[in-house]
């Protein structure tokens, strides 16, 4: 099947020298929910930004649906939607108005059954009337996202669509996107949350210092990801691992006084009771224990090992 | 050619004009009282006929255009500044249209206010002066031309300016001592003739002369004079906003 969005080399210096993406290629397959993920400053907003007119790219081609991005701007963008980041929005508009010109602004006829069900689906009807400026950053978030779907797009870009917003939010968000990859919208999503691209993403791009690092499948990706670390602070000093724990392959701290256990939450869930239940057996006696994850940037330190 | 997209960014630029509709020309209508009260009855009524027309009447297409030259950069600067400051701009620039089709709505838009602004202004006037159009066609021509002209420049302000300062700078400091120094309220036949030279290199004496000569057929420069330097003035101004639009100028990195 043709990628509903293909990459090629994709460059962007800003006026400032800044390199933010250093010739990315990638293809986006319809209907897929695509993650980037990436820290601060990754070069992920750039790159959704450069698809949808927003930046101009400094090289490289970008076609969606088989039509190039600058040439035939008109049509591509007729096929996409956009959720910034910031919720950068107006004041003085309703929920109404506002979805009304964004449907406008892409050049589609008034659709007034169209617009009242997506603010139905998106708990914004009874807000329909409110001026943007009473409602809540939850609220403004879900009205961005009603803009972007106000003209019908065949793909959707969310820029960091969950950053700052509380559990619920966050669930109702993941809620939305799977319904709308089920009518058939290819989302592309960007995020520095491993836990949001875990829960919606069928594949991972992993983006960091402009580069594309690797776009995988998400079981895949997780696999390798998914370590976990138990580690047990003990009452006493001791100076190896007793045999009857060789089979979790504990590591001993330089000091002797803790161990961690390190486990992959994807392998049907680390028995971490059965851990602790057997160190209790071996005669060890702990006074506390954390569990840690490891950490995105620990992640790409060890992606960019690995390419190296 | 988007016409749904200049229609919608146009009727939402005019919807603020009419969320604050009387604001929007209670202002306009007090302020053309006060220079009728001042200047009209209290000041005119000791100064001679200029050039046959009375000093009321006379003042009448400098206070228009004072107004309207004020407005339509105001009102089209901030179109343009304000999705920039807040970052909604993005809309428009993911939409499927091209920025000569924003920019159709955008200055529409000012352009449109500027010339019911101007009406107000004429019908306000009447209240106090006999109001004569010589030749209302070339009137409605320059009012056009003028709205459509300074909205243009308008929108390059709102480009250009990174903040608030800057939009207010160049109307506060460069249009309105132009406007009063312009003949809006005197013909320049009236300065030391070393003063008229000087006037000769400000802009807007030709729009006031072109545009009061539409009224009572009394001009400082020849009318084709003021037409074609409003029409330079209109072609600097489209080339500017081509070389913005080109090189994505502030709207584009």
């Amino acid at each position: 099947m043709n990628p509903i969005i293909s990459i090629d080399n994709l460059c962007k210096t800003y006026d400032t020298g800044f390199e933010a993406l250093k010739s990315v290629s990638l293809d986006i397959k319809e209907g897929e929910i695509l993650a980037l993920l990436g820290p601060n400053g990754a070069g992920k907003t750039t790159l959704i930004s450069a698809i949808c007119g927003i930046v101009s790219p400094s090289s490289g081609t970008v076609t969606v649906s088989g039509k190039d991005i600058i040439k035939d701007f008109r049509q591509t963008r007729e096929l996409i939607g956009l959720v910034p980041q910031e919720l950068t929005i107006g004041a003085f508009e309703t929920v109404w108005s506002t979805v009304n010109f964004s449907r406008g602004l892409f050049g589609c006829k008034r659709d007034e059954a169209y617009l009242e069900q997506l603010l139905k689906d998106l708990s914004l009807f009874d807000k329909k009337n409110d001026e943007l400026r009473a409602l809540s950053g939850g609220m403004k978030r879900r009205v961005l996202i009603a803009k972007a779907l106000s003209h019908e797009p065949k793909i959707l870009f969310l820029d960091e669509p969950t950053a700052g917003v509380d559990v619920e939010l966050r669930k109702d968000m993941w809620a939305i996107v799977r319904k709308l990859r089920a009518s058939g919208v290819t989302i592309i999503l960007t995020t520095h949350y491993i836990e949001e691209a875990e829960e919606i993403a069928d594949r991972v791009g992993i983006i960091n210092n402009g580069e594309l690092l690797l776009v995988e499948e998400k079981d895949h990706l997780m696999a390798s990801l998914g370590m976990k670390q138990l580690i047990l602070e003990l009452n006493e000093v001791i100076t190896s691992i007793p045999e009857l724990l060789a089979e979790f392959n504990l590591e001993l701290s330089e000091n002797g006084s803790s161990v961690t256990y390190t486990y992959d939450t994807t392998e049907g869930g680390a028995n971490i009771a059965d851990v602790i239940h057997a160190i209790s057996e071996a005669g060890l006696v702990f006074n506390d224990l954390k569990i840690s994850q490891s950490s995105l940037e620990d992640i790409f330190v060890d992606l960019v090992k690995g390419a190296a | 050619m988007n016409f749904r997209a200049i229609k919608v960014i146009y009727a939402n630029e005019m919807m603020r004009f009419w969320q604050t509709f009387f604001q929007s020309l209670a202002s306009p209508v007090i302020s053309t009282a006060l220079y009728f009260i001042v200047f009209g009855a209290a000041i005119g009524s000791s100064i001679d006929k200029i050039e046959g027309v009375s000093y009321g009447l006379f003042i009448v297409p400098g206070l228009t255009m004072l107004s309207i030259l004020t407005h339509s950069i105001s009102n089209a600067s901030f179109g343009i500044f304000f999705p920039k400051f807040t970052g909604t701009i993005y809309e428009i620039l993911s939409a499927p249209i091209s920025f000569y089709e924003a920019l159709l709505g955008y200055v529409g838009a000012a352009a449109s206010k500027s010339l019911i602004l101007a009406t107000v202004i004429l019908f306000t006037a009447s209240f106090f002066v006999e109001l004569q159009i010589a030749h209302p066609v070339w009137m409605v021509s320059f009012l056009v031309l003028t709205c459509i002209t300074f909205s243009l420049f308008g929108f390059i302000i709102g480009l250009w300016a990174g903040n608030f300062e800057k939009l207010q700078v160049v109307p506060l400091l460069i249009i309105t001592p132009l406007v009063f120094l312009g003949g809006s309220f005197y013909s320049i036949s009236m300065l030391p003739e070393f003063w008229q030279k000087v006037t000769l290199f400000n802009p807007v004496l030709y729009l006031v002369s072109g545009f009061r000569w539409s009224f009572f057929e009394v001009s400082d420069v020849s009318v084709g004079t003021s037409l074609m330097m409003i029409l330079v003035f209109l072609s600097v101004c489209l080339a500017v906003v081509a070389w913005m639009f080109k090189t994505g100028y502030r709207l584009k990195q």
